[in-house]
């Protein structure tokens, strides 16, 4: 039942994925990428990884998406022209799918196969994990949490001060 | 074991790889510059998912369960927006400057 979720998931993912690099029309390439963030939530809730399921779909399902789409249609862009892909670049993505493959195919066989969702469950996995980030995010990680906030405050002024026009 | 009906890390890390590899080509097929960050946002995603699987299947000894991974994630999540944020407001300030997001016609350092 959870490998049938798994597989229906994953596959929506890929395809979603697809459809955002494929799609000439970038409207349409920004709505394929909110239901890729949403099908990801998912991936993450088959891993129990429930607090950061919400956290994507309310970052990036909400803000994020809402930034670009605004962004869009604020520019008004237009679908892009049906051009010829050159051939050099054909050769480089090759090249590189190439390359991306085999340390893949290394990675995945050096790996220590056997280790299912159900070892876990064994040991009895703690459910409240929100609790638990919490505990984790506010005594070893205080410091990198308050860099985060430094760190929005200065994006925060940083775009305020890109997007405001000059004053003749 | 089956490979279909058991879902190990393996399956995980070639999701994430495979998503990583499309925000890839994603990056180096498209011409405007907004799909090319939306490219970039899948690329990161990618990343956060090996992590949240191997955070899920690392286990320490006695069955103890830690969340260095996830943290990491959510960090990564906050920089994205921030990124997003910033780099869009770098778009639009382009976009008034020369009127175009697609990136072959931005090819001058300086005009």
């Amino acid at each position: 039942m959870e490998a049938l979720f798994f597989w229906i998931v994953a596959t929506g993912l890929i395809a979603a994925a697809l459809a955002v690099i494929f799609n000439r029309n970038p409207v349409a390439s920004a709505l394929f990428l909110a239901t890729t963030f949403v099908f990801l939530a998912c991936v993450f809730i088959t891993l129990e990884a429930f607090f950061l399921a919400v956290v994507q779909i309310i970052v990036y399902a909400g803000a994020v998406m809402v930034l670009f789409l605004f962004i869009i249609m604020l520019l008004d862009i237009k679908a892009e022209a049906k051009r010829p892909i050159p051939f050099g670049k054909i050769l480089l993505v090759l090249a590189l799918s190439l390359v991306f493959a085999f340390f893949f195919g290394k990675v995945l066989t050096d790996l220590p196969t056997g280790q299912t969702l159900l070892q876990w469950n064994v040991h009895g996995a703690p459910k409240q994990d929100a609790k638990e980030i919490g505990m984790v995010l506010f005594t070893n990680y205080t410091l990198v949490f308050g860099t985060t906030a430094v760190l929005l405050l200065v994006a925060t002024i940083g775009v305020i001060l890109l997007s405001k026009r000059e004053v003749k | 074991m089956n490979v279909f009906t058991e879902i190990t890390l393996n399956h995980y890390l070639a999701l994430s790889g495979l998503l990583f590899m499309i925000g890839l080509a994603g990056v180096m097929i498209r011409r405007s510059i907004l799909v090319i960050y939306m490219c970039l946002e899948l690329m990161l995603n990618a990343a956060n998912l090996a992590l949240v699987a191997f955070n899920r299947f690392h286990v320490k000894p006695g069955g103890i369960h830690d969340y260095d991974g996830q943290i990491m994630v959510f960090m990564i999540i906050t920089v994205a927006a921030a990124e997003v944020a910033v780099g869009l407001a770098l778009i639009v300030s382009l976009y008034r400057l020369r009127q175009t997001t697609n990136v072959n016609d931005l090819n001058a350092l300086k005009f």
